[in-house]
């Protein structure tokens, strides 16, 4: 217990320590969410007749998962590793798993704030309700940022080098951000673009946050996206299982 | 009591025998030195005795116990510092031995370590505003901030000014003066020769010569005998340099000549080890 609180101080420490990466995966979602709000916030979704702000609001949360479980870690996790970091940290009595979970958790610590912050812009600039399903939110950010952070650590075992980490790990998750409809609604989008968000997880993080958020549903009730995103995060897993790797790449 | 003990070790990579088949021991308390030029098999060796790497046969014994199934308790007894530097760039040196020193039961006081590496004027930088040189003693100084019994060092002085190199040897020798193990690779023979108390040299995944650093420069090696006749350089090599010198002298002293620009030059630790490690 000492040495897990021990390393997510750290952990706490070396994100907000440095700032390119705080940026990219904590300011940006706000950023975004202050732009697009400020964009179209009040204009009107016509098929539900609610107003945008909301919508963009859970989409936000949506995006803000992906960059800081998913994106942030990942590339966090690729840095460290070719850094020889995690190498030496395997050097020393703190056991792996004790690690990994103060990894996960000042990764969610990350999240549930960005959140917190974006549900405050929200409410203050742009009008949108506090969600009034608290637990539902909580329990739903932490299934996606575990979700998230399996399908990040598993990417790591893809990607080479820490140079091409960024670049990889923004091919991926920039298009499935904008695929999965955190910015805009996927339903009008073209055929083939709904085709593509209809197997993505954000899609489904996306949708339980606006059936949380928008339209006041308990967690039981969007059973159904949960499990596909729980089903990527087993998926993310697996492959973190496979690929996930302590030691850098041989010369 | 022995701190390493390694029997028939053996660790092959594709097709690539990296190591083929060494033995050697290294007692609790002494400074014991790994040679050899760079694909000889020191950092693979190294690294099986860390638990980095599982050995395909022979017994490895490091502190009682079997790196590739020893848990935290043994972490505990062990420093490593890797042959590349792993740093965490934007925290200062004080935060990082900090850092560090949360994983152990009974670390040494971080401000203690900065110190013992020469980094007090340094402390509160970030990593990355470092010299690399600077880097590599606060590698070390992480190595040491658990106060561990036993303690890796991969070429700790690569890429140090000589001020420096001499700072870090002071450090290795007091870690020696507490009774500390050191197991130390390095390309520097007078690295080897100012530290160890033994030193194997490896080559091709072999030990070729292993020994003290004084009993590798003298046995059967030869010494070279140079003096000048008639404005020409005498180049002469011998395994009996007292009789061959006295027989010089005397026919030169018979002659009521001078032994011009004579020397006698014993093989350096390096020449030993140019002649171990030629192809």
């Amino acid at each position: 217990m000492r040495l897990f609180v021990h390393e997510v101080r750290t952990e706490q420490l070396l994100f907000w320590r440095n700032r390119e990466a705080a940026f990219f995966t904590f300011f940006l979602p706000i950023i975004f969410f202050l732009v697009f709000g400020s964009i179209y916030g009040d204009s009107t979704i016509t098929k539900e007749h609610i107003r945008a702000a909301p919508f963009l609001e859970a989409g936000m949360i949506g995006y803000g998962v992906a960059s800081t479980a998913f994106a942030g870690l990942a590339i966090t996790m690729v840095i460290r590793r070719e850094g020889g970091v995690l190498k030496r940290i395997r050097a020393t009595p703190l056991p792996p798993a004790t690690y990994l979970l103060a990894v996960l958790v000042s990764t969610f610590i990350v999240f549930l704030i960005e959140t917190v912050l974006i549900v405050a812009i929200g409410r203050l600039l742009f009008s949108v309700g506090v969600p009034d399903r608290p637990f539902s939110l909580l329990v739903l950010l932490a299934i996606g940022a575990v979700a998230f952070a399996a399908l990040g650590l598993g990417l790591t075992g893809y990607v080479r080098s820490a140079e091409g980490s960024s670049a990889v790990v923004n091919f991926v998750y920039l298009p499935m951000a904008i695929i999965s409809g955190t910015f805009f609604s996927p339903k009008e989008y073209p055929a083939f673009l709904r085709a593509i968000a209809e197997v993505l997880p954000l899609t489904y993080f996306t949708k339980a946050m606006r059936d949380v958020i928008v339209r006041h549903q308990h967690i039981w009730s969007v059973a159904g996206s949960i499990a596909i995103v729980l089903g990527w995060g087993v998926i993310g897993l697996i492959a973190a299982i496979r690929g996930f790797r302590w030691q850098p790449r041989e010369g | 009591m022995t701190a390493v003990t390694v029997r028939g070790l053996r660790k092959t990579y594709g097709d690539l025998e990296a190591v083929r088949g060494i033995d050697f021991t290294i007692e609790a308390g002494e400074v014991f030195g790994l040679l050899g030029p760079n694909g000889a098999g020191k950092t693979t060796t190294v690294e099986i005795l860390e638990g980095y790497r599982k050995r395909d046969a022979g017994a490895v014994e490091v502190l009682g116990a079997d790196p590739q199934q020893a848990g935290s308790a043994w972490r505990e007894q062990i420093g490593v510092m890797l042959q590349s530097s792993s740093l965490y760039p934007n925290l200062t040196a004080r935060e990082s031995l900090r850092v560090f020193a949360g994983y152990y039961s009974h670390p040494r006081d971080p401000d203690e370590v900065v110190e013992l590496v020469g980094l007090t004027e340094k402390r509160d930088v970030r990593v990355r505003k470092l010299s690399g040189g600077q880097q590599r003693r606060l590698d070390l100084g992480i190595a040491l901030v658990g106060d561990p019994q036993l303690i890796f060092l991969d070429e700790p002085t690569t890429g140090f000014d000589p001020g420096a190199r001499r700072t870090a040897w002071e450090t290795i020798r007091n870690l020696r003066a507490l009774g500390k193990t050191v197991l130390l690779t390095t390309h520097y023979l007078d690295e080897a020769e100012q530290l160890a108390d033994r030193v194997a040299v490896l080559r091709d995944g072999v030990i070729v010569r292993e020994g003290r650093p004084s009993d590798l420069t003298g046995g059967a090696v030869e010494t070279e005998i140079r003096y000048r006749r008639d404005g020409e350089v005498i180049v002469e090599r011998t395994q009996d340099p007292t009789r061959r010198l006295h027989e010089l002298t005397a026919e030169a002293l018979a002659r009521g000549e001078e032994l011009e620009g004579l020397e006698v030059l014993r093989p350096t630790l390096e020449d030993i080890y140019l002649e171990l490690t030629a192809e």
